[in-house]
C-alpha cells in the first residue's frame, strides 16, 4: 500500500539500470544517509563509537572486499587476516614515516600496498581452484602474521612488537591517536564505507563485474566466450584486497590505535569475514552491510542480554555464541544460501503487493 | 656434506619424521571423508578435539554440561570416580559413532548435490559448532589425558645412539602403521570397503547398484571420527586436551594439499615429507630469519609444490569438462 511502485516509470535504459529503481528506495536511502551522517554524530558517545558503529564501519569495509573475491568472482580466500594485516602495517609505516600526509591519502596508499601483496598471493589462483586455492590462500594468512611479528623494521623496532597510531588527522580534523571525538572517527570511517560501497556497486554491475561472476559459474565457459581469466581473477584479487587492506588501515588506525599481529590479525578474523559474507549474502553488496552487522551485533546482544540481563557467566554465553554462529553458517547454507540479503528480498516484493496479493 | 657428519641431523630427521606421522594421523581422517563423499572436512580438527574431551570427560566421570547445570540452580561436577580407560575408549568410539549419524541426517543430507566449496564452508560452520559444544560439555580448562602409552625420553636410544626420541612419538608412528594398515585392508577385503570405493568413484553408479549413500556417509564419517579419536589421543598426551587441539587441523592441511586429497598413501608421504621440511628448515634457515617458521612453511612449501602439480603428488589429476 505504501510501498509501490506503481506512477514509477522507467523511460531510459539508464534509469532501467539504477541501483534503486523504486523512487520510495531511494528517498528511503537518502534519508537513512543524512541522518547517518548529519544527526547520529551528534548524539554518539564513544560507547556506541568504538563497540557498535566503527567495527560496523570497518568490518563491512571487508566484507565488500572479500565478497568482491568470494561472491562474485567465486575464489574462497582465508587469508583476509593476513591483508588487513598488510593495510594496517602499510598505514603505521606511512603514518611514522611521512608525518605530514593527510590520512586519507595515507589509507589509500596503504590499500595499494595490500592490493600489491594480494595479486602476488592471488597469483597460485591461475592454476589452483576450489579448496586447494582456499587452503592456499591460509598460507598468506600465516606467513604475513608471522612477518609482522618478525621483521622488526615493520613495527619501527618496538620493544614490545606491537604498533600504535600516532595523531594524525583528516583535512585539519583529529581522526587518529588518543585524542579523536567520536564523532570525526564516525564520520570519517562512514565516509570511507559510503564512498567504497558506492565504488564496489559500480565496479559489480560493470564490465569488470560481470567478467568475475562469468569465471565465477563457471572458468572454462567464460574463458572461452571471450573473458581473460587471467586479468578477471588478478583483478579480483587486487580490488578485494585493496579494500580489505584499506578496511585493515582503519582498523587499526582508527578504531583500535594499537595493535599486535598475533592477537588483531589471527585466523579468527578471516572467518569472522568470511562468515559475514555467507550469513550476508554471497554476491551482494547489501549482504555483506547485513551480514557485518549480524556478526558484530551478535557479540555486544549476547554481551549485554545474557551476560548483563540474564545473569549468565560469561564463558557460557561466549560458547553458546559460537553454537549459535556455526549452526547460523550451516542453515543459511541449507536453507537460503543468498543469506539474509535474500529474505530482504522477499520482504520487498511481498511488501510491494500487500495488503492484495493476488 | 658437513651435516651429515652433525650428530643433531639426525635426531632432527627422526623427530620429524614421527611428527609427520602425528599429521598425518590428522590428515588421514580428512582423505577419508574426502574420498567417499567429495567433502573437505574442515572440522576433522575439531572432531579430534571434541574425541579427546569426551575422553577425558570418560576418564575422570565429568558430567556433561555441569557448567551449564550450575546456572539454573544443580551444582554437579563429577558422578564418581569414572570408568578405566579401555571402556571410557569405548564409550568416546560410541559417541564419535553417534555424532557421525547426527552430521550426517542433520548437515549432509540437506547438501547432496550442492558444490564442493559450499560443503566446505558448512563444516567450517560444523567446526564451530562442535567447538561450542565441546567446551559447554566438559568445561574450556586444559586436561591432561593419559590413556597409560609409555611417554619420557627413550632410555634405550639415548643409550645406544645418544639421541633424545620421546617414546610416545614412536607409538604414535606404530598406531599410524596399525591404523594404515586395518584401513587398507578394511577398504580393500571387505565388503562395506568396496561398497565405499563404489561410492568413492561414482556416487550416481553406486546408487543405482543399490548402495545406500546414507549409511556409506554414515560409515565414513564414523571412521574418521575414530580416526580423530585416535590422533586426539595422541596429540592430547603430548600437549594436554585443550583449544589448541583443534588446530592441528591447519597443520595438516597443507599435508593434504601436498599429497593429494585422494590418496591414502599421499597422506602418509606428505606428512612424513612436511613434518621433515618443516624441522630442518627450522633449524638451519629458521635462526638466520628469526624463527617460528613451522606455522607457515609447510603451507609455503605446499603452495609452491602445487604451482606444479595442482593435484599434489598422489591425487587424481583433476579433468574438468564444460
Amino acid at each position: 500500500m505504501f510501498y509501490r511502485e506503481a506512477g514509477d516509470f522507467k523511460t531510459s535504459y539508464k534509469s532501467d539500470q539504477e541501483t534503486f529503481p523504486l523512487k520510495l528506495d531511494k528517498v528511503l536511502f537518502w534519508i537513512a544517509m543524512a541522518i547517518a551522517a548529519f544527526v547520529v554524530p551528534f548524539f554518539l558517545n564513544e560507547y556506541w563509537e568504538k563497540a557498535i558503529f566503527l567495527p560496523f564501519f570497518i568490518y563491512a569495509l571487508a566484507a565488500i572486499g572479500l565478497n568482491i573475491l568470494t561472491g562474485y568472482c567465486g575464489q574462497v580466500s582465508l587469508g583476509t587476516g593476513g591483508f588487513m594485516a598488510v593495510g594496517a602495517y602499510a598505514s603505521f609505516k606511512l603514518m611514522t614515516g611521512f608525518p605530514a600526509l593527510d590520512m586519507f591519502v595515507v589509507i589509500m596508499i596503504a590499500g595499494l600496498i595490500t592490493a600489491g601483496v594480494g595479486v602476488l598471493f592471488g597469483l597460485p589462483s591461475l592454476r589452483i581452484k576450489g579448496f586447494y586455492l582456499a587452503v592456499a590462500t591460509l598460507a598468506s594468512q600465516f606467513f604475513l602474521v608471522w612477518l609482522f611479528n618478525k621483521w622488526e623494521w615493520t613495527y619501527n623496532y618496538s620493544a614490545t612488537g606491537q604498533i600504535n597510531s600516532p595523531q594524525r588527522d583528516f583535512l585539519g580534523i583529529v581522526v587518529t591517536g588518543p585524542y579523536t571525538k567520536p564523532w570525526a572517527t564516525y564520520l570519517f570511517c562512514l565516509g570511507f564505507l559510503f564512498l567504497f560501497a558506492w565504488i564496489a556497486r559500480n565496479l559489480v554491475r560493470g564490465r569488470i563485474g560481470r567478467s568475475w561472476m562469468a569465471i565465477r559459474d563457471m572458468d572454462i565457459a567464460a574463458e572461452i566466450i571471450g573473458v581473460n581469466p587471467l586479468m578477471a581473477k588478478m583483478s579480483a584479487f587486487a580490488i578485494s584486497s585493496f579494500f580489505v587492506g584499506v578496511a585493515g588501515a582503519l582498523y587499526f588506525a582508527v578504531w583500535l590505535g594499537a595493535a599486535e599481529p598475533t592477537e588483531a590479525f589471527s585466523i579468527d578474523q578471516s572467518f569472522d569475514v568470511l562468515f559475514m559474507i555467507i550469513i550476508g549474502g554471497l554476491g551482494s553488496i547489501l549482504g555483506s552491510l547485513i551480514g557485518a552487522a549480524f556478526i558484530v551485533l551478535l557479540p555486544v546482544l549476547f554481551k549485554n542480554v545474557f551476560v548483563g540481563i540474564l545473569g549468565i557467566p560469561t564463558d557460557i554465553a561466549e560458547f553458546s555464541q559460537i553454537i549459535l554462529v556455526g549452526a547460523l553458517i550451516v542453515f543459511f547454507l541449507i536453507k537460503e544460501p543468498h543469506g539474509i540479503v535474500a529474505y530482504w528480498r522477499t520482504l520487498k516484493g511481498k511488501l510491494r503487493l500487500w495488503p492484495f496479493p493476488y | 656434506m658437513f651435516f651429515l657428519l652433525d650428530p643433531f641431523f639426525y635426531e632432527i630427521v627422526i623427530s620429524g619424521l614421527l611428527a609427520g606421522v602425528m599429521y598425518a594421523l590428522v590428515a588421514l581422517g580428512f582423505v577419508l571423508i574426502f574420498k567417499a563423499s567429495g567433502i573437505f572436512n574442515f572440522a576433522q580438527g575439531v572432531l579430534a578435539l571434541f574425541a579427546a574431551l569426551t575422553l577425558v570427560g570418560f576418564q575422570t566421570g565429568q558430567i556433561p554440561f555441569a557448567h551449564l547445570l550450575s546456572v539454573f540452580g544443580f551444582h554437579v561436577s563429577h558422578w564418581g570416580s569414572g570408568f578405566p580407560t579401555i571402556i571410557a575408549l569405548l564409550f568416546s568410539l560410541l559417541v564419535m559413532i553417534g555424532l557421525a549419524w547426527l552430521i550426517v541426517q542433520i548437515v549432509l543430507k540437506p547438501l547432496v548435490n550442492q558444490e564442493g566449496i559450499i560443503l566446505f564452508m558448512a563444516t567450517i560452520g560444523l567446526a564451530y559448532v562442535l567447538e561450542g559444544v565441546g567446551d559447554l560439555m566438559w568445561g574450556a580448562n586444559v586436561k591432561e589425558l593419559n590413556v597409560g602409552l609409555p611417554e619420557g625420553p627413550s632410555e634405550f636410544i639415548l643409550d645406544t645412539t645418544d639421541m633424545f626420541i620421546d617414546k610416545l612419538e614412536i607409538s604414535a608412528a606404530v598406531v599410524a602403521i596399525i591404523l594404515v594398515t586395518v584401513l587398507t585392508l578394511f577398504s580393500a577385503y571387505t565388503k562395506m570397503g568396496r561398497a565405499l570405493r563404489a561410492v568413492a568413484d561414482d556416487h550416481q553408479a553406486a546408487l543405482s547398484v543399490g548402495i545406500s549413500l546414507e549409511t556409506i556417509w554414515w560409515i565414513v564419517w564414523s571412521v574418521s571420527g575414530i580416526v580423530a579419536l585416535v590422533a586426539g589421543v595422541m596429540w592430547g598426551a603430548k600437549s594436554g586436551v585443550q583449544f589448541s587441539l583443534s588446530l592441528i587441523a591447519l597443520k595438516a592441511l597443507p599435508v593434504l594439499m601436498l599429497g593429494g586429497f585422494t590418496s591414502i598413501p599421499g597422506a602418509i608421504i606428505g606428512g612424513l615429507i612436511i613434518g621433515l621440511g618443516e624441522k630442518l628448515f627450522e633449524f638451519y634457515i629458521g635462526p638466520m630469519i628469526g624463527g617460528a617458521t613451522e606455522n607457515w612453511f609447510a603451507y609455503m612449501l605446499a603452495l609452491i609444490f602445487l604451482l606444479f602439480r595442482p593435484q599434489g603428488l598422489f591425487g587424481e589429476k583433476i579433468i574438468e569438462r564444460v
